[in-house]
């Protein structure tokens, strides 16, 4: 899933995100670019006309031909701080480019350092934002950055963004500067409809991937999928599965038919099950499907009723399968012909029942990704662990999202995961009730997790057999699971949990706490014990002053900060401000007009090069 | 949107029940805002305390049962208050997950979010009235989301609406209290907690928290309907 891909790409290091650092290069960066051509297709004429570094020159010219074959973002930072040339010739060769906070830098920023950018990553709300935390139109707005590439990068092929505001204008003027333009990938975005999606379509001729990915697409009543331009094209990847509005099937059968690249299609929920039986007669050769809703629209007709299993049958590519949107379980088999070959499943927006799900998992010996929801219960989850011994990535979501919903899964799906599947590296799992001693457990099988994210729904609980806190059980994963990079912690949780994160956890970069905690004191465990830490994000948690301070020596090497619904005063967010120029500190929602009000409600502090953003909405105030 | 915590969460200790809201403080004489200024608990449908349905003189005795049983054990957190944005499923997915509802729990229709306006407030919230079970649960809510902006000028008794009181809705005139008014399918502003539960979620399209002011015109109505159930 693609998903998949982004999650990953937020552990490795982005560029221009250290400012002790890129301060020393920003200040190399007005240098070169006062010496050096304004064309970036010139770099050799340039540099040759600086007399000064006619040594460096043949060295230049060779590390450019060297330099071009490092993709690491990591490998390319650190060669980038060798020394000036090697500082020049690096932001020559960087074509893709990743900025993991919009708000860290400005695009003009970009533009002047980086000169040849063929692909952009781009992410902008912070994670908190998907749960309703944040007032709508906070910010990321995609427009000044689509704006100012579209003079500098005349050449760009790729974009991909993350919780970014994106409007119809943003897209068509996306689709009219570049016009070799080729992957659109919109992860959780907002902002814009099928109409701009039509232009995209329209417009970039070259277009190979249009990945609509969790995001929401108002529904402008434009028939997108027939502006797609005639004849044969470059697609290799379509989704569209997060778009609410009906499409022309007889429109996406013939794109369908005229795209032989085509390996990855993710229907909607408006695709019926007949309408995705007859595309896969017409594109067996797809390695990722999306079902779309894998029901019939009306009442099955009386007549020969479509092989469905013969379609996926023929489908021997198959590898990646979801969708299942309104499920028919009756018609679940006949996917059974693709299921040996599936490493990843998506069954996460299906009611299925363990008696429905067990004849099927039986057959996904070559499972790598599994995504549920809770309703295949522990019995579905031990049918997983039985078969799925390749396992890598499992998520389980609540079918019913309420903290008093009833549990089907517990202490026992993750106990029976953990024995079975050794080889897990990711697990998201949302549960009512769990204990400390399946997570130990997991936490002694799995050595490889990297990812460990457990949601215990029902605040503050404790492990429902003893009745303890869950310090231990997630004290165990920080000491046991070396390679852990991703934690979300939540139960009953004391500063003891903290103290051992702060004491174990030395790889981690990602930390999510919610209704955890006694005392300052936790807070302060992490931010003084795990030197990695990048992206940190607290609510509801009693971590006030005194925490924040502890940490002020850290903040500069984050990505940012998150706190809501903590005790901070506005004035010590103040003095963190005013000690840190550098850093933003966002109040948010506290009521301008109310200067007296100390308390904070929700705090977002971040780093960046080029100061406070200009687009702050009235709600914000930054300090 | 914050709002699950209160603003006494600085002074208090770890607290095993719900950082906002019921558990902290007693009910009682409180400046607790909004659910305390505002009384939604005509209880006329699956309301946990009150054993008799629907008869709005549950009113008097469901509130007082709440009361009598504050401070309320903090070990066991009030059921059914919803926090914003807990558990941490993306809205996205919730939307989904209830139009796929439909197809095993028969014919209920897609999350129903609608927009919530309090005046004065500087931005407008969304709730899906699909994830509360009765007016109660929504008060809560509201309260939580909007705790922030409410004056609680006027705890306990003062602030409730009775319906059966004439004189105290004359009070609203005066009173800084909110109301909760909501935009029904025909496109009139009503008084929220006439209809049974289920029925509002099928008619309401926006929710408005008025300025008690504002919201006398509406009261009228309200009386009439009562007296004629009563």
């Amino acid at each position: 899933m693609t998903q998949d891909r982004t999650e990953m790409s937020e552990d490795d290091d982005d560029n221009s995100q250290s400012p002790p650092l890129d301060l020393r290069s920003a200040a190399i960066a007005d240098h070169c670019s006062s010496s050096s051509s304004s064309t970036p297709n010139k770099s050799r004429n340039c540099m040759a006309l600086n007399s000064q570094t006619f040594p460096d020159h043949v060295l230049e010219n060779v590390l450019e031909n060297v330099l071009q074959f490092l993709d690491s973002r990591c490998d390319r930072n650190a060669a980038s701080l060798v020394c000036k040339s090697w500082w020049r010739v690096e932001a020559l060769t960087r074509s893709e480019v990743f900025i993991g906070n919009c708000y860290a830098l400005s695009p003009t920023r970009l533009t002047q350092r980086f000169k040849r950018v063929k692909s952009l990553l781009l992410k902008g709300k912070p994670r908190f934002a998907d749960f309703n935390l944040m007032p709508p139109d906070w910010g990321a707005n995609f427009a000044p950055w689509v704006s100012t590439m579209a003079k500098a990068y005349p050449w760009l092929e790729k974009v991909d963004l993350k919780r970014m505001f994106v409007t119809d204008d943003d897209l068509a003027l996306l689709a009219d500067s570049f016009p070799g333009f080729k992957e659109l990938i919109l992860v959780c975005c907002e902002g814009f409809g099928t109409s701009g999606i039509a232009i995209v379509a329209n417009k970039c001729r070259k277009l190979k991937v249009l990945d609509l990915i969790e995001s929401e697409v108002t529904d402008d009543g434009v028939d997108w999928i027939s502006c797609f331009p005639e004849g044969v094209t470059s697609l290799e990847s379509l989704a569209f599965d997060c778009v609410e509005a009906p499409i022309n099937f007889e429109a996406l059968e013939g794109l369908v038919g005229r795209s032989p690249f085509l390996k990855k299609l993710r229907l909607n929920r408006l695709v019926s099950l007949e309408e995705l039986h007859r595309l896969l007669l017409g594109a067996p050769q797809l390695t990722s499907l999306g079902t779309g809703s894998f029901s019939h629209d009306n009442a099955p007709q009386s007549e020969q009723e479509p092989d469905y299993a013969a379609a996926f049958r023929a489908c021997k590519s198959v590898v990646c399968l979801s969708g299942f949107r309104d499920l028919m379980p009756e018609y679940l088999p006949s996917i059974l012909p693709v299921c040996s070959n599936l490493t990843s499943l998506n069954f996460s927006y299906a009611n299925i029942s363990p008696d429905m799900f067990k004849p099927i998992i039986h057959n996904c010996h070559r499972l790598q990704v599994f995504w549920a929801l809770d309703s295949i219960c522990d019995e579905g989850l031990q049918a997983v662990a039985a078969t799925c011994k390749e396992l890598r990535e499992l998520r389980i979501f609540p079918f019913d999202p309420r903290e008093e919903s009833e549990g089907p899964v517990s202490e026992l799906g993750l106990q029976a995961i953990s024995e079975g599947c050794r080889n897990l590296e990711s697990i998201l799992y949302f549960c009512q009730r769990m204990t400390n001693a399946a997570v130990i457990a997991m936490s002694e099988n799995c050595p490889e997790l990297t990812v460990f994210r457990l949601c215990i729904m029902g605040r503050h609980r404790p492990d429902h057999v003893t009745g303890k806190p869950m310090d231990e059980g997630f004290g165990a994963i920080v000491k046991n699971c070396k390679k852990l990079t991703r934690l979300a912690i939540s139960g009953l949780l004391t500063d003891q949990a903290f103290r051992y994160m702060g004491e174990h956890g030395k790889l981690i970069r990602t930390l999510s706490v919610a209704f955890a905690g006694d005392s300052d004191m936790a807070l302060r465990h992490v931010l003084e014990g795990c030197p990695r830490l990048q992206k940190l994000e607290i609510r509801d948690s009693p971590f006030g002053d005194v925490a924040l301070r502890c940490g002020m020596h850290r903040y500069y090497n984050m990505r940012f900060v998150w706190m809501s619904a903590c005790p901070l005063s506005k004035g010590c967010c103040k003095d963190v401000a005013r000690a840190m120029p550098n850093l933003v500190v966002e109040v948010i929602g506290s009521d301008d007009d109310d200067d007296n009000r100390d308390y904070v409600e929700t705090l977002y502090m971040y780093r960046s090069l080029d100061g406070p953003r200009n687009d702050v909405p009235k709600f914000v105030t930054i300090l | 949107m914050m709002g699950s915590v209160e603003l006494n969460l600085r002074e208090t200790e770890l607290c095993l029940g719900l950082p906002g809201g019921d558990t902290a403080t007693p009910v009682t004489g409180n400046k607790r805002g909004f659910s305390e200024t505002v009384d939604l608990k005509l209880n006329l449908n699956n309301e946990p305390e009150s054993k008799v349905g629907s008869t709005t003189h549950d009113v008097v005795t469901a509130v007082s049962k709440e009361k009598s049983s504050c401070p309320k054990d903090p070990a066991k957190p009030p059921a059914k208050t919803q926090v914003v944005g807990w558990p941490p499923v993306r809205s996205y997915r919730k939307n989904v997950m209830v139009s796929c509802q439909k197809t095993t729990g028969g014919t209920e229709a897609a999350a129903a979010f609608v927009k919530v306006s309090m005046d004065g407030a500087p931005y407008l919230r969304k709730v899906d009235l699909k994830m509360y079970k009765s007016y109660d649960e929504l008060s809560n809510a509201l309260s939580n989301m909007f705790s922030s902006f409410t004056m609680g000028k006027y705890g306990g008794e003062e602030g409730m609406i009775d319906f059966m009181n004439e004189r105290k809705l004359m009070d609203l005139v005066n009173s800084w209290d909110y109301v909760p008014s909501y935009e029904d399918k025909d496109g009139d502003w009503m008084l929220v907690g006439d209809v049974p539960w289920p029925m509002f979620v099928d008619t309401c399209k926006r929710l408005r928290l008025m300025k008690g002011s504002d919201a006398i015109g509406l009261a009228p109505r309200a009386m009439e309907k009562c007296k004629s159930r009563a």
